[in-house]
């Protein structure tokens, strides 16, 4: 079901990017960013690889540097400053492609990482918000498992139930689907949509249309580092206005 | 479909009678036929092997066993034959503790078993936690008072103690203790700083506490397998964590430390172990100012610390450097800070894929201690190499070697199937 057009504009932005520039060597990766993510809003980016969609959503936590222009979430300014890098990092939970669970520790102590050594939950809360994820996510019996017994769409739901311990306010999620066979992206996209469905503020970079259709409030199109286009995911997929956007849909809805 | 009432073997599903393997496939004979004499070439070969190891054994043992002398009482004797194990029982004091006093050869004797007992107790995993701390303190306690027979403690050490616990503790329990335990932490490191600071400018006067049991043998007269012992235990105890250091101090991003991380490294393994052990011998004594006199054998163990330390170190860089980028970008998105991350995400991995080159050094390094006789410290080879000087029992060097060999393999193999038995259990959640 497609998402009803949601009027955001009074509510606050979570995340601003302002004139963000970023240079890989000489390579200009991200040229004059401008976005404004509101709270609770879902935003799906999508583009030809290299197109400087992941390497967007990873200068918001500070994964990669921006060079140029401001970076504030939840009003805290992006900068060397660790302090602040900390604070943001707190707020935000990311979901990577490659699943990036810790291979040393059961699930359980990999959801309760973070709660009891950033946090300093003690242990016995952090197992408890730890299994109610688990049941969350829907695979509560594999707790005590570790990440190498589970499969792929299990590591990544597992994935997404650490990234939420922490009671992140705003969740990105790079490719989460990509690596998985077709049979398991839909059980990841499932907990993907509840989840949107509870008010979470999410930046999705996905090529999983059918999720931008249910779920995304805009879908923002992205080639050789800049936006080109972002509207209203109906919009966007009936009426695309920019040349390299129809190019690109009309690569990838045929297959 | 077949009756259901039928006898013989287990019917299978299309209800054919199931048989049993051939009877040269399977069991011993099965083994033997597949990996002895597989092919003409191979059972030919598995014969002309056996023929060699019988006949090679049992010479060996005419010689090591049935012809052997086991007690005589001087050399001449003892040309009998076969092997003269009666040179052991006679030189055996000498071989395992050197030139320690001879009344009181218990003491050393203890002091290795206090070592292998700490070394046994520390395999244990579920001693790997602040216990092995106090494991540690305990035993080398035991060893050195054995050892040394009087211990002095000037009252520095334990400020200095105070200090870098409390100061440790700070900065590793910054996140997860309570404010009770971090005040513990500052006051101890407080009055640790304070109380050096006033011994330093002399105020302070120094005193400390004295154990003396037993009478005081120095490091000269130390020899055999507590030599091997002590430095191969304490030098790599103290490697390990150094080396680690370094190879996380070689990957930072601060030039100053890379800088002297590299520059360590590369000096360190440039030289031979030989050359380091004289240097700290011969040359640093010409660095201090004269009349203080850092004893021999802790310049051969720091010398032996530090080279263990940089091969460690390059080690150790090779498994963290085998780790997927996005660990260490899982962990940074969790907000975790450098100590945390290394500690908990890291280290952990980075340690468990390199266990086979590390115990392989520790094996190496074990017997490369043998090095220090160049700087006149008789370590258990040595010991059991001057056991040939004597001139009633000259002649015998096979058991001599023999025996020594066989205690090193004691020590060694015992490290080998602890690390097969490491890399088990450590990699029990991945599929290795």
């Amino acid at each position: 079901m497609a998402a009803a057009a949601r009027d955001l504009s009074n509510t606050p932005s979570v995340i601003e990017l302002r004139v963000v520039n970023k240079w890989y060597g000489q390579f200009h990766v991200l040229s004059d960013i401008n976005l404004d993510v509101k709270e609770g809003e879902k935003i799906v980016i999508c583009g030809p690889s290299g197109s400087g969609k992941s390497t967007l959503i990873r200068c918001i936590n500070r994964l990669e540097e921006h060079q140029a222009g401001d970076i504030v979430v939840h009003g805290v300014t992006l900068s060397n400053d660790v302090k602040n890098i900390e604070a943001i990092r707190r707020e935000v939970g990311m979901v990577f492609q490659s699943f990036n669970l810790f291979p040393h520790l059961t699930i359980l102590e990999n959801l309760t990482l973070a709660p009891i050594w950033v946090k300093k939950m003690p242990k016995k809360d952090a197992e408890e918000i730890g299994m109610a994820l688990l049941e969350r996510v829907r695979i509560p019996e594999q707790a005590n498992k570790y990440p190498g017994q589970l499969s792929g769409g299990q590591q990544q739901r597992v994935a997404i139930a650490r990234a939420l311990a922490m009671r992140p306010k705003i969740m990105l999620f790079d490719e989460p689907t990509s690596a998985l066979d077709p049979e398991m992206v839909k059980e990841v996209l499932d907990v993907m949509i509840e989840l949107a469905g509870e008010g979470m503020t999410m930046l999705v970079v996905t090529h999983e249309m059918g999720f931008a259709r249910a779920v995304a409030d805009r879908v923002i199109f992205m080639d050789r580092g800049e936006i080109v286009e972002q509207n209203q995911p109906e919009l966007f997929f009936a009426n695309p206005q920019n040349e390299r956007t129809k190019l690109f849909l009309g690569q990838i809805l045929h297959h | 479909m077949t009756d259901a009432a039928q006898t013989g073997p287990a019917h299978g599903v299309g209800g054919r009678p199931q048989l049993a393997p051939p009877k040269l496939e399977t069991g011993v004979l099965g083994w033997m036929h597949h990996n002895l004499f597989s092919s003409w070439a191979n059972g030919v070969t598995t014969i002309v092997l056996i023929v060699a190891t019988v006949s090679f054994l049992s010479s060996f043992l005419d010689w090591a066993v049935v012809r052997a002398t086991w007690t005589a009482a001087s050399g001449a004797e003892c040309r009998g034959g076969g092997a003269c194990w009666a040179l052991i029982h006679e030189k055996y004091r000498y071989i395992f503790f050197g030139s320690f006093p001879y009344e009181q050869q218990w003491r050393p004797l203890f002091a290795c078993l206090a070592m292998i007992a700490m070394l046994l107790i520390s395999s244990d995993r579920r001693t790997w936690n602040w216990r092995l701390l106090a494991i540690w303190t305990v035993g080398s306690f035991i060893t050195f008072l054995l050892m040394f027979g009087q211990l002095h403690f000037p009252f520095v050490l334990f400020l200095i103690i105070a200090l870098v616990g409390g100061g440790g503790g700070m900065a590793i329990r910054s996140r997860v203790a309570e404010s009770g335990e971090l005040n513990a932490y500052r006051i101890a490191a407080a009055i640790g700083l304070v109380g050096v600071v006033l011994r330093l400018t002399g105020i302070l006067p120094p005193f400390g506490i004295t154990i003396a049991p037993f009478s005081y043998v120095e490091t000269g007269s130390w020899g055999g397998l507590p030599v091997t012992l002590i430095l191969a235990t304490y030098g790599l105890a103290f490697a390990f964590p150094f080396g680690i250091l370094l190879a996380l101090g070689r990957r930072s991003n601060l030039p100053l430390i890379k800088g002297l991380s590299v520059g360590f490294i590369e000096l360190i393994r440039g030289v031979p172990l030989i050359s380091l052990l004289i240097m700290a011998s011969v040359m640093l004594p010409l660095f201090l100012p004269s009349g203080s006199n850092i004893d021999k054998f802790l310049r051969a163990q720091v010398a032996v610390i530090l080279f263990a330390g940089a091969y460690i170190a390059e080690i150790v860089r090779g498994g963290l450097q085998s780790l997927p980028k996005g660990q260490f970008e899982a962990a940074d998105a969790m907000a975790l800070n450098y100590v945390q991350k290394t500690a908990l995400i890291i280290l952990p991995q980075a340690l468990r894929v390199v266990i086979p080159p590390l115990i392989n050094t520790f094996i190496g390094f074990f017997k490369d201690t043998s090095l220090v006789l160049i700087i006149g410290i008789f370590d258990f080879l040595n010991t059991a190499n001057s056991a040939l000087v004597d001139p009633a029992w000259a002649g015998f060097p096979a058991e001599v070697y023999l025996f020594a060999a066989l205690v090193y393999f004691i020590f060694c193999f015992s490290m080998s199937r602890y690390s097969k038995y490491l890399e088990i259990e450590l990699n029990k959640g991945t599929r290795r």
